[in-house]
């Protein structure tokens, strides 16, 4: 690791912090000098969103110490840390929506003549200080709350995934006036998942990995591969659970086959096909589409273009329940989207067996009691605390929520990151049943935000970067570097 | 209120108040009974029992309502206006058309004012209390457009209503004939139907519901044409116990059939509560009503009593029993 350099505008070191089992941070250091701009980077799980709430003075750390300029941060609160110097610009804008443009400058008290200069700066000179925020869209309110950041001209300014959703000549702009505030000496933190605009603008980068600082480089033409190796590290080695070889695949129709799938700005083109007896993984970095795509699968988002097939037919779905009648049917990334917490495991396990109207009347108690009891059992669903969801452990409310669908019965089987948060022999009993159900005949999609998880459950899987399919990937030759390269949006496959 | 630390009482009372709403409701009822033999001695007879019963069976079947529309986290304030009009029609066409056409009119009105509702609440996504009470307001309008341009011919309470509503046998009130069978109904419903278990569902988690292919605005609309349909039966037997049609019949009940809901433990926000409760929370007021009469406190003061301690139950109900 280069030496920081000693005019470090910010200076973290050995910042750690712990939220009850977990250790999120256990050394992390950043130091970004005066007129730079230094990349942060890291895997899903590295503690980066951990380490930004630290340095915005969100979080307290349980050890290190965070500078600006020397002094210690006294931070206690996001308002806390613009005084200090350093303020944040976030993937979700921190706007008041019924409120107006000017008015939420007036809240933040943000001077309306630079403000104005930055917003036209960046591309939007027409922009109207009186329009309310939620008449917005997304892409300008981005900038609206980049021009208000620079309008406080702080020491240190950081930008969290800023470029996601934008349009491309909006990108350039940003990027050249956040280029132009590190040539004016002031310092700049930069979050993103797009190589493309770190080698365009950034000093440096410092990579994050399993809650420790594992490089600070330099960048430079060839440099990705380098940062895709730290931020994997010793996982690569680690992970020689062998892979699944495919599986041949069935002569008859897909179960399921989409073709050029497109709804709203994320998810612009996705094709694949999904055979019976089949787990296909799907990876991809936060916010590539993949959250639409399964939300669009499951009937709870329409499509805007493209096409969805079942067995051969093509079928739209206007309702979550045209989808389970087509056997599709979704386990969501966020269990609360899911589950009755005030109600009983047996409740949460029998609603889609009673959600059509056929079933309203008089609940066949021994048949549905059979069924439910046979979920519980294969998912080995501990059911000490049965009589109200939420005091179940996460990792029983994630079996419950699968199990949901065994009590219904699986065709095709849509998995958003079913294994996150949850303990590691969770995860096993949930990779073996994926495997199970597949291989009695099952279709599983199966999103997993962690690498390592393709060669443990899946036969092959579809990369997506920017709404697209970039690469599909044989189980056999899903490590994680050549994953992490394809969802990075760096060329495919490892040269032979 | 942590998991690990050692629960307080007033925890300890909260929990036993979820998990047995019953029991803590029916300590309380037996209490009020007590009170009200110490202060007025020799009022406790099977005759103030029958009558007791007699007038907590209305309240409590229009507190149907508003437990089953509270379930999903919805709220029924039109119970009172459609309990008023089916009465109301009933009494004024049954002399011109005969009484059992004159019932299913009355019905059939109940029915659609449940049905706009329904269409409100599940399609255009009106908020119920919003919705509920617009419907209100509209169908006592038209309810005075009506009395305005047919009445005429004269008031005729049908036998068989003033039998069920007044009548007693072997000193209990004829009532609980239409009022056993409705609630052993609406109880199994609540736990042993589809229908019920889609209620708390969308209560808990009205997205989850969703996601779990259960087309919400069905159970709504459905469920707000029930509500209302309930709210019509309980017109005609409240015109049987009270003998009289009157534009405001059973208005006052709206907000005590909500009161007797939330003191029987069904949470206004959803997914939680029972129809047992209500029951007992019924009868809770319509005894803490006879108390405040029999203590002969002017009508003023009684009125402000009763809405104080339904206050005072309902908030310390809730704050024993919602846990984040």
């Amino acid at each position: 690791m280069p030496d920081a350099p000693s005019d470090a505008v910010l200076d973290a070191t050995g910042v750690a912090k712990r939220f009850g089992a977990v250790q999120a941070l256990k050394n992390a250091s950043l130091q970004v000098g005066a007129g730079q701009v230094v990349a942060l980077m890291g895997a899903n799980g590295a503690g980066k969103s951990t380490f930004v709430k630290i340095l915005t003075g969100v979080l307290k750390p349980d050890a290190g110490h965070v500078r600006i300029r020397g002094r210690d941060s006294t931070v206690s609160n996001p308002a806390g840390a613009r005084k200090w110097g350093l303020v944040p610009v976030y993937q979700e804008p921190s706007l008041i929506p019924d409120l107006s443009v000017a008015d939420n400058l007036r809240l933040g008290d943000t001077a309306m003549a630079p403000f104005r200069h930055w917003v036209s700066e960046l591309g939007l000179p027409d922009l109207d200080p009186d329009a309310l925020i939620r008449s917005l869209p997304l892409a300008s309110l981005r900038i609206v709350d980049l021009a208000r950041a620079l309008a406080i001209e702080p020491d240190v300014l950081l930008l969290d995934e800023l470029t996601a959703a934008l349009p491309t000549d909006l990108v350039e702009r940003v990027l050249r006036v956040v280029r132009a505030q590190a040539d004016a000496g002031r310092s700049v933190i930069y979050i993103s998942h797009r190589f493309t605009e770190i080698a365009a603008i950034c000093d440096r980068a410092t990579v994050l990995r399993d809650g420790l600082t594992v490089g600070d480089v330099k960048i430079e033409p060839g440099i990705e591969e380098r940062i895709v190796e730290m931020m994997l590290g010793g996982s690569v080695a680690a992970a020689v659970t062998e892979g699944r070889t495919a599986r041949p695949l069935a002569a008859a129709p897909p179960r399921l086959s989409v073709k050029g799938l497109k709804t709203g700005t994320r998810l612009t083109d996705v094709s694949f096909d999904l055979h019976r007896g089949e787990v296909l993984g799907v990876v991809a970095l936060e916010g590539q589409g993949q959250d639409e795509l399964f939300d669009t699968l499951a009937g709870n988002r329409k499509a805007s273009a493209g096409t969805v097939e079942v067995d051969g037919s093509p079928r739209t779905f206007s309702h979550p329940a045209d989808a389970i009648a087509a056997g599709l049917t979704l386990v969501p990334g966020d269990r609360a989207h899911a589950l009755l917490m005030s109600r009983s495991v047996r409740e949460n396990i029998a609603i889609p067996l009673l959600a059509r109207f056929r079933n309203w009347g008089a609940i066949r108690m021994g048949e549905e009691a059979a069924k439910v009891a046979h979920a519980i059992e294969t998912l080995q669903i501990d059911t000490r605390a049965q009589g109200e969801v939420r005091r179940l452990s996460g990792g029983n409310q994630q079996k419950v929520t699968i199990a949901r669908w065994i009590a219904k019965g699986v065709q095709t089987l849509l998995l958003f990151d079913p294994t996150r948060g949850i303990d590691i022999r969770t995860k096993r009993q949930i990779y073996s049943l994926v495997r199970d159900l597949a291989d009695q005949g099952a279709a599983v999609l199966f999103y997993t935000s962690e690498l390592a998880e393709v060669r443990l459950a899946c036969d092959r899987a579809v990369v997506i970067f920017n709404g697209r399919v970039v690469d599909v990937i044989d189980a056999k030759d899903a490590d994680e570097a050549t994953l992490m390269r394809a969802a990075y949006g760096l060329t495919g496959k490892v040269p032979a | 209120m942590t998991m690990t630390a050692t629960p307080t009482p007033l925890a300890r009372l909260g929990r036993v108040m979820v998990d047995r709403p019953l029991v803590p409701l029916i300590g309380l009822l037996i209490l009020l009974v007590a009170i009200l033999a110490i202060l007025n001695p020799g009022v406790l007879s099977m005759f103030w029992a029958g009558n007791t019963l007699k007038i907590a069976i209305p309240l409590a079947m229009l507190a149907a309502c508003q437990t089953l529309t509270m379930l999903t986290g919805g709220i029924d304030l039109s119970v009172g206006t459609a309990a008023t009009i089916a009465a109301y029609l009933t009494a004024t066409l049954a002399p011109l058309i005969g009484v059992p056409p004159a019932i299913a009119v009355a019905l059939a009105a109940a029915v659609v004012i449940g049905l706009v509702n329904g269409f409100g609440i599940a399609i255009c996504r009106v908020h119920p209390l919003i919705m509920t009470l617009g419907t209100a307001l509209i169908a006592t309008g038209c309810l005075l457009v009506y009395q305005r341009y047919v009445i005429a011919t004269g008031v005729l309470i049908p036998e068989a209503l003033l039998w069920l509503g007044t009548g007693r046998t072997w000193g209990l009130p004829n009532s609980l004939v239409l009022f056993i069978p409705f609630a052993a109904l609406v109880i199994w419903a609540q736990r042993r139907s589809g229908f019920g278990r889609l209620l708390y569902a969308i209560g808990a988690n009205e997205a989850a519901a969703r996601l779990s292919g259960v087309r919400v605005w069905q159970v709504h609309l459905t469920l707000y044409t029930l509500s209302s349909l309930i709210a019509g039966v309980t017109g005609l037997l409240y015109l049987g116990q009270i003998k009289t049609a009157s534009l405001s019949l059973a208005l006052p009940l709206d907000l005590p059939s909500v009161a007797a809901a939330v003191i029987g433990g069904t949470s206004i926000f959803g997914g939680r509560g029972g129809y047992g409760g209500t029951i007992v929370g019924a009868l809770i007021l319509t005894v803490l009503t006879s108390m405040l009469t029999l203590m002969q406190i002017p009508e003023g003061g009684r009125r402000i009593l009763f809405g104080l301690i339904i206050l005072a139950v309902t908030a310390l109900f809730i704050r024993l029993t919602e846990r984040s």
